[in-house]
């Protein structure tokens, strides 16, 4: 397997110079936040979801990892950033099911922008959890702001 | 390295014993492989060993000509599987002096070890060096691996027990200053690791024994990385308990080892209940077996302890010694030449003396923002080269050297110069792509 798959200079780009990254002031019903681990390496990703009337307005994280990981966050922050819930969920969905696919998947650029620089990581099951780990996040965050319980 | 003639008379360095790296290295049919297009370079000993063929194929030759189950059988090859079993458990006692093989116990791995001695102390305990309760203490340090530390949290929490540790200091050793603070009347047990996963610091361990022996308290240590890769005499070290595995050392996995004082053993509870360790069952009680057996409940792992037993017997042709020394002058080496890479930062000694060949580092970019080990891992392994990355099951030594994750290399007796030479390029490679 060729190294430049996975580290595609989308990926690199995002690590370098992170979107979304430091958690913003926000308070309310409407914030929620979730901090996961991944207990095999101890990275780590607080992120902080600010939705309303079914959008979202914010969000924002601060974390630590590697390149893979800081990236998919920062990748997150930049696709799901305005986007109403419901699309949120589904670009989400179709992250969580390209990472899945152990690289069976042509991703959707229309969709998934530079998530899709993600296709290569996806070969490599042990670097999966850490491009999932911000997404698994935002998703209990976004459960948090209660903005879930409306779209069903 | 400045050479420095040793004068006649005096020890020389051509008296230790070696052996032959590529004569070993032929034993190990898996290190001619490749990964990813490029030869294996295999320097992750310290998380598992590679077996050597005569390991494998002794496992083979009892499951395909001695197959039974033991203690149980009067058939011939019960006797067989049972004489090959016991003759194992000989082995390992010869290996670390051990004064008798009931001395040694065969566990899962080196956690359950640890947790068959920590499971024995109770506030009811029937012989009081196992009582423990509010106001005992239990001494590890800062250096454990998550099996030796974890454990004993658990005991504390069980008994009310307090839990205390030894520092580390900032060259990676263990901070003896307030010995006689910590080890005290109050202490039940101390239980150290002898030769750490992470920092690859050997802990001296005599003046922590001494003081062990004037409170009358009990000393285990955790030889899971120190029986692989030195000379280990049980005796010579004057310890109460000793856990080790059987796969760090060559050996298969599923089969550890517990070695204790016999009479530290006896007085013990056992910690599985079922068969093949009681002496008289009836419906409403049970007497146990003497150890081992006590401590045995089930069927063992039969095949693993003769692959275990293999195992052994080829460190011991080799010798311990020359293992010893050729993973001294592999450190020594590799002490120097990663202190060539711009941006590594050594975590653990820095000298080759009261250390072995497990060095664990960060990495940082050009710019001096850190390389992620993962990200170091991945470039490495994408070249052939297996470290380990993460924070190796001891968390706590991690975030006291103020990381959350290291990369790791580690050796053995079939690790070679020209490997570290690979790791030292590969480590370039990494810096490249996260310029």
């Amino acid at each position: 397997m060729e190294i430049d798959q996975l580290y595609q200079e989308i990926i690199l780009d995002h690590y370098k110079r992170p979107h979304g990254r430091g958690l913003q002031d926000a308070t309310g019903e409407h914030v929620g936040e979730a901090h996961h681990v991944n207990p095999t390496c101890g990275d780590e990703i607080t992120i902080r979801v600010d939705a309303q009337d079914e959008k979202i307005a914010g969000i924002s994280w601060e974390g630590q990892g590697c390149s893979i990981s800081q990236a998919s966050a920062s990748v997150l922050h930049e696709l799901l950033t305005g986007t109403g819930v419901t699309d949120a969920l589904r670009v989400h969905g179709d992250f969580v099911e390209l990472m899945q696919s152990k690289g069976q998947l042509e991703p959707d650029e229309e969709v998934l922008g530079d998530a899709v620089a993600f296709a290569g990581v996806a070969k490599y099951p042990a670097r999966v959890k850490c491009a999932l780990l911000s997404w698994m996040a935002f998703k209990d965050a976004l459960a948090r702001t209660g903005a879930m319980e409306v779209q069903s | 390295m400045s050479v420095i003639t040793i004068p006649q008379g005096m020890p020389q360095y051509a008296d230790k014993p070696r052996f032959d790296v590529e004569k070993i290295r032929a034993d190990f049919p898996i290190l001619s492989r490749t990964v990813n297009g490029h030869p294996l370079v295999y320097l992750d000993s310290a998380a598992t060993s590679q077996k050597p063929r005569q390991v494998v194929e002794a496992i083979a030759d009892h499951y395909l000509n001695h197959n039974a189950n033991v203690a149980r059988s009067v058939h011939t090859l019960g006797t067989e599987a049972t004489e090959a079993y016991e003759g194992a458990r000989a082995l390992v006692a010869g290996f670390i002096g051990a004064r008798a093989p009931e001395e040694i116990v065969f566990t899962k791995n080196s956690t359950e070890s640890i947790n068959l001695v920590a499971h024995a102390f109770s506030p009811t305990a029937a012989d009081p060096r196992f009582r423990l309760g509010p106001g005992d203490e239990v001494v590890i340090s800062e250096m454990e691996h998550h099996s030796n530390l974890v454990p004993w949290q658990m005991v504390c929490e069980r008994t009310g027990a307090t839990l205390k540790w030894f520092g580390v200091t900032d060259q990676g050793r263990l901070d003896e200053s307030d010995l006689d603070g910590l080890i005290t009347e109050r202490t039940k047990i101390v239980s150290l690791v002898h030769y750490s996963n992470v920092l690859g610091t050997i802990n001296a361990t005599a003046r922590i024994t001494k003081r062990v022996r004037e409170v009358g308290a009990l000393l285990m240590l955790d030889c899971s990385q120190t029986v692989p890769h030195l000379p280990f005499d049980v005796v010579d070290y004057d310890v109460d308990f000793v856990a080790f595995t059987g796969h760090k050392m060559l050996g298969p996995t599923g089969v550890g080892v517990l070695w204790g004082r016999s009479e530290l053993l006896e007085a013990m509870p056992p910690f599985l209940g079922g068969g093949s360790m009681v002496e008289t069952v009836t419906m409403p009680k049970t007497t146990f077996a003497p150890p081992p057996a006590r401590f045995e409940a089930g069927t063992p792992p039969i095949a693993e302890a003769v692959g275990l037993g293999a195992a052994v017997r080829y460190l011991q042709d080799i010798g311990m010694e020359a293992i010893q020394w050729h993973e001294k002058e592999l450190t020594a080496y590799a002490l120097d030449a990663l202190a060539t890479v711009p941006g590594l930062n050594l975590v653990g000694p820095s000298v080759p003396v009261g250390r072995g060949g497990t060095l664990s580092f960060s990495l940082a970019a050009a710019d001096g923002t850190p390389i992620h080990p993962h990200d170091v891992g991945q470039v490495l392994d994408s070249l052939g080269i297996q470290v380990r990355v993460g924070h190796h099951c001891a968390r706590p030594t991690c975030v006291r050297f103020g990381v959350a994750a290291l990369t790791r290399a580690s050796f053995y007796l079939y690790t070679t110069t020209d490997e570290v030479d690979a790791l030292v390029r590969g480590l370039d490679q990494v810096r490249k792509v996260f310029a």
